[in-house]
């Protein structure tokens, strides 16, 4: 099977999904709710890409739309880009902590969030959802309400019978776990640990912020803010 | 209704089961009746519910938060539904829910101390001739106005049934 | 009763029942349907039972409950046959002297007839109300003629025998070329092609097949699906049985939204009494095809419009869609081949079988074909269900069939197609209705609501609604839906607060268009339509708000004040007594005033007012 990806002829296999081919040629799409180990599950639309050719070209979810003979796929169009972008910053202004959104903010090069910041933890990507019920087989945590209301948690709000505390919801987590530092109050975007040197240089002398994951992170995790602030 | 009470009340949510053939698909309509029993769903209910269907509990919790129908929490004794559908906003719907509000001291999705009223919102009853409308106990008043649900109130308040 | 076991014994039963309604001359047909239940029909029909029984008329006068005539505006409505008598405003106190002055005597009374606003002359037929003969209701007409509790009704005009023709004088794939020809289109708002759908249904992959009616009515404003539900379920249900046949389909289900539960209850009676007919279940009709249909109650959730959430709902899940790049009828509920089709579309299916697609191809516009049902609501005088062929002009709709806005104020726009459509200025009045037609304008076909809006509405206002209606039924699942409408919704907040700033009308549509292009399903594609719309029409109304921090039309609360014209006002009390606040105060019989710094801006002072002293400003 024949598609074009970004200008190129290429041959994909039956099966394949818009993203699994385009990891297979290197065209390189930021994903938020996707891991290979799971179905995918189509909620964070970072992955958009844009099909078809002139007016009736669309953006679909690579993550989840089939390869399909003749398809023309562009993955970095100037429409996929801008709609990314809104994307993020709307992902930022809900959550202007996680690490991971504000990393891929400065990779974007968004200079401004234009939205009242929320300050919630939680991007609601559904990865320990999925972990939970396809991988552990526990289904313990789900998603509950709807709309701006939903959120995951377990039954009733206390803790699962069915939870063996195995932490690979934890360990899945792109948003939790890795806190950002440095959002600043007037834009709500940090200054971007991914482009320049790490700030938390100064406040622990053998670890930066960018090793995977970040040791810093995890220890103020542990209760170690009280030290933190000591030194400053 | 507590735990000890409800789990002698287990034969009738079997019962309601298997009205529907104890069929996964019928969850929504196994909920609907038990709502319709008790008023609002109870977590013994629906642990049940998961055990008899084999169906994982947090499923059953999604559900039953995702809907509006559902209830997690006991109602009052007289539900009140203010229809805030298209045609009721137009014609002034907001005005009459806050008059309800600022009368019962409530709001939307709470219940009154008295345990007498709990307040809904509901996006169209369909009867948008009369709007706007406001459905108490499953009764319409159309055509209301600030003025006019006060005296409609009245009729459910407590104090008029001693 | 015995089972139907050939075409030719429902031709039997068929005249035998019309032999019998030709004797039986006079019959008084109450509407039931929620419009009029919910102004006091209930009553009206136990007092012309009682009465017909007190004075032993029970056999030459059959009083029949009906589903709804659609003029909800004027219920509870009684029509007396013959005659075709229309009264309208019915109360239970007006009972007696209609059976003693029309039933018995033959008089009209005068007082209970319609009063056409436009010539202020009486109008006794029903056929001859404006708002009924502008009208073409093949779908809705049968509502007002049949009690929808009796199977038998439905047979005397002719019911099932479109599903018996389509049985023995056609093979499957001749009902879909038919259905195609038809030009029929889905009413439930995409406008897809019925035929197709069923034809991609019947060729894909995949057993068992379903066959699915779309009952859950969701758009705030519309409720002909309810009306066809509560009034002619058997037409509906002979619709999925004819379509479930043609793709192959041995169950269907029907999902009909927990707030109608009148509509439940029909079609609960409909199929019980189809299947004792033998025209649903095993062996329909001695054909050796088997059909059943189940009924599932929706919980209360708008997305579940969307026939991937539906699914999802129908399989005992949370109603969140899915993204449809494999479409349903490859792979709907539980992965099986599904054919979705709302409940309007599939009431119009019996009547192409019965008329033939060609003369169903007549009715219409170059691409959209046959009649479609809109309710007529808001700030109109004839508010109801309006069956208009495609095409009609908005102003045709509006005014010959609506009798205009009432109190003599200003039409503004009317908002088409629910939370997913958008608003029609008054420029456009002469848009000709279709799907195309209103796709251009920037609205769309939806279910059909219309909601009417006059000058006291302020677009701003309305978009916000429908955006805050939103926030709460999206499923929150995909970022574009629950992070943007959210932010939108805040925007508009903030500019019906006074706080809006310059910028925010291109970020509004900044945002609509990344919403539309990424969303998962339908509803967050759609969603932008209310503020883009009303931006594009009404953009100098916004820039009031923000500008000029000022609401034109005196409703956002923020921007308005209320104060008290001296001159009108004569000292009643009435206000005072309805302030809350205690914010309005003065003498008995002399101007009152309202202290601004008390003031909510609750209102109840400009309702409770009889002398149009309040001012909103």
């Amino acid at each position: 099977m024949e598609i074009t990806l970004n200008g190129v002829k290429v041959q994909v296999e039956e099966g394949w999904t818009i993203l699994d081919a385009a990891k297979f040629y290197g065209a390189n799409i930021p994903t938020l709710c996707y891991h290979e180990g799971l179905s995918p599950y189509g909620a964070c639309r970072l992955c958009v890409v844009e099909i078809g050719r002139g007016g009736r070209s669309k953006l679909v979810a690579s993550c989840l739309h089939p390869v399909r003979e003749g398809l023309n796929v562009r993955t970095h169009s100037e429409r996929v880009v801008k709609a990314r972008k809104m994307l993020v910053e709307l992902l930022v202004a809900r959550c202007p902590q996680s690490k991971i959104l504000q990393d891929l903010a400065s990779s974007m090069g968004i200079e401004k969030v234009r939205f009242k910041p929320k300050y919630d933890d939680c991007i609601l990507c559904g990865l320990c959802v999925r972990m939970c019920e396809e991988q552990m087989d526990a289904k313990a945590i789900g998603f509950v309400s709807r709309g701006v209301k939903r959120r995951i948690t377990t039954p009733f709000d206390i803790k699962s019978e069915k939870c063996r505390t195995c932490g690979a919801c934890m360990y899945i987590c792109p948003a939790c776990q890795l806190r950002c530092q440095g959002p600043k109050a007037d834009t709500v975007l940090c200054s971007g640990c991914l482009n320049i040197s790490p700030s938390c240089l100064e406040k622990y002398e053998d670890t930066m912020c960018y090793m995977d994951p970040c040791v810093a992170c995890l220890k103020e995790k542990e209760g170690n803010k009280k030290d933190v602030k000591k030194k400053n | 209704m507590h735990g000890e009470l409800l789990s002698k009340d287990f034969p009738a949510i079997d019962a309601i089961i298997k009205k529907y053939g104890e069929r996964k698909e019928f969850l929504i309509c196994i909920l609907q009746d038990i709502q319709a029993r008790y008023g609002y769903l109870p977590k013994e209910a629906l642990t049940r519910v998961a055990e008899k269907l084999d169906i994982p509990l947090i499923q059953i919790y999604s559900v039953a938060t995702f809907f509006k129908a559902f209830s997690l929490r006991p109602k009052g004794g007289h539900t009140i539904h203010v229809c805030l559908g298209t045609a009721c906003h137009v014609r002034g719907a907001e005005r009459v829910l806050g008059k309800i509000k600022r009368d019962l001291d409530i709001n939307v999705d709470e219940t009154t101390k008295d345990m007498n009223f709990t307040l809904k919102t509901v996006n169209c009853l369909g009867a948008c001739a009369l709007g706007p409308i406001v459905e108490i106990d499953g009764k319409h008043y159309g055509n209301m106005t600030t003025v006019k649900v006060e005296s409609v109130l009245k009729k459910y308040s407590i104090k008029k049934m001693e | 009763m015995e089972k139907i076991g050939s075409p030719l014994e429902l031709e039997k039963l068929t005249k035998s029942i019309q032999g019998k309604k030709k004797k039986e001359k006079a019959f008084i047909s109450i509407c039931a349907g929620t419009g009029c239940r919910a102004s006091g029909s209930e009553s009206v029909i136990d007092a012309f039972k009682e009465e017909i029984k007190f004075l032993g008329l029970q056999s030459k006068v059959r009083v029949k409950v009906t589903g709804c005539h659609g003029f909800c505006e004027k219920g509870p409505i009684v029509v007396i046959h013959p005659g075709a008598i229309f009264y309208q405003n019915v109360e239970k106190e007006d009972v007696l002297e209609i059976v003693s002055e029309t039933i018995i005597g033959g008089k009209i009374i005068d007082r209970l007839l319609y009063v056409d606003p436009t010539t202020g002359k009486k109008i006794t037929k029903e056929s001859d109300i404006p708002f009924y003969n502008k009208q073409r209701r093949i779908i809705l007409g049968n509502n007002g003629k049949i009690d929808p509790t009796n199977i038998e009704d439905y047979i005397a005009i002719g019911g099932y025998s479109a599903l018996s023709k389509a049985l023995f004088r056609m093979i499957p794939e001749q009902i879909i070329e038919e259905v195609k020809k038809s030009g029929l289109r889905g009413r439930g708002g995409g406008g897809f092609p019925t035929g197709r759908k069923w034809e991609y249904c019947r060729n894909a992959k995949g057993k068992p097949k379903y066959v699915i009616c779309n009952a859950d009515e969701g758009d705030p404003g519309a409720y002909m699906d309810r009306s066809l539900l509560e009034g002619n379920p058997h037409s509906v249900l002979e619709g999925m049985i004819i379509g479930a046949y043609a793709i192959g389909s041995k169950v269907g289900y029907a999902y009909v939204r927990n707030e109608y539960p009148l509509a439940v209850k029909h079609l609960e009676i409909a199929i019980k009494q189809a299947e004792q007919y033998g025209l649903l279940g095993k062996n329909i009709l001695g054909s050796g095809f088997n059909f059943s249909v189940q009924i599932s109650r929706g919980g209360g959730a708008f997305v579940c419009g969307e026939s991937t959430a539906l699914m999802a709902s129908l399989e005992g899940k949370p109603g969140e869609p899915r993204a449809k790049y494999v479409h349903t009828v490859e792979k709907g509920l539980w992965n099986k081949p599904t054919t979705l089709n709302n409940v309007e579309t599939w009431a119009n299916v019996p009547i192409i079988l019965n008329k033939s697609a060609n003369w169903y191809s007549k009715i219409g516009t170059e691409k959209s074909k046959g009649t479609k049902i809109f309710s007529l609501v808001g700030k109109i005088n004839n508010t109801g269900l309006v069956e208009a062929p495609m095409g009609m002009k908005l102003h045709e709709i509006i005014y010959n069939i609506g009798g205009g806005i009432p109190n003599g104020k200003k039409f503004k726009a009317v908002q088409t197609g629910g939370p997913s459509g958008g608003c029609i200025p008054e420029k456009l009045i002469n848009l000709p209705i279709d799907y195309e037609k209103l796709t251009e304008a920037g609205s769309m076909m939806g279910s059909g609501g219309m909601i009417v809006m006059d000058e006291e509405n302020c677009m701003v206002d309305v978009a916000k609604y429908f955006l805050k209606f939103l926030t709460e039924e999206s499923c929150g699942k995909c970022v574009p839906c629950r992070e943007g409408i959210l932010q939108m919704a805040e925007i508009l907040e903030d500019i019906t607060k006074g706080n809006g700033k310059s910028g925010d009308i291109e970020l509004l549509e900044e945002i609509s268009t990344v919403i539309k292009d990424t969303s998962l399903c339908a509803l967050g594609g759609t969603a932008p339509n209310p503020v883009l719309s009303t931006i594009r029409y009404f953009r100098d109304e916004y820039n009031v708000h923000i500008k000029d921090k000022k609401c034109p039309a005196g409703v956002c609360q923020a921007l308005i004040q209320y104060s008290i014209n001296a001159k009108k006002c004569i000292g009643c009390g009435a206000c005072l007594k309805q302030c809350p606040q205690e914010a309005i105060t003065g003498e008995k019989k002399q101007p009152h005033t309202i202290d601004p710094e008390k003031c909510i801006k609750c209102g109840a002072c400009y309702d409770a007012c009889k002398f149009d002293a309040i001012k909103r400003e």
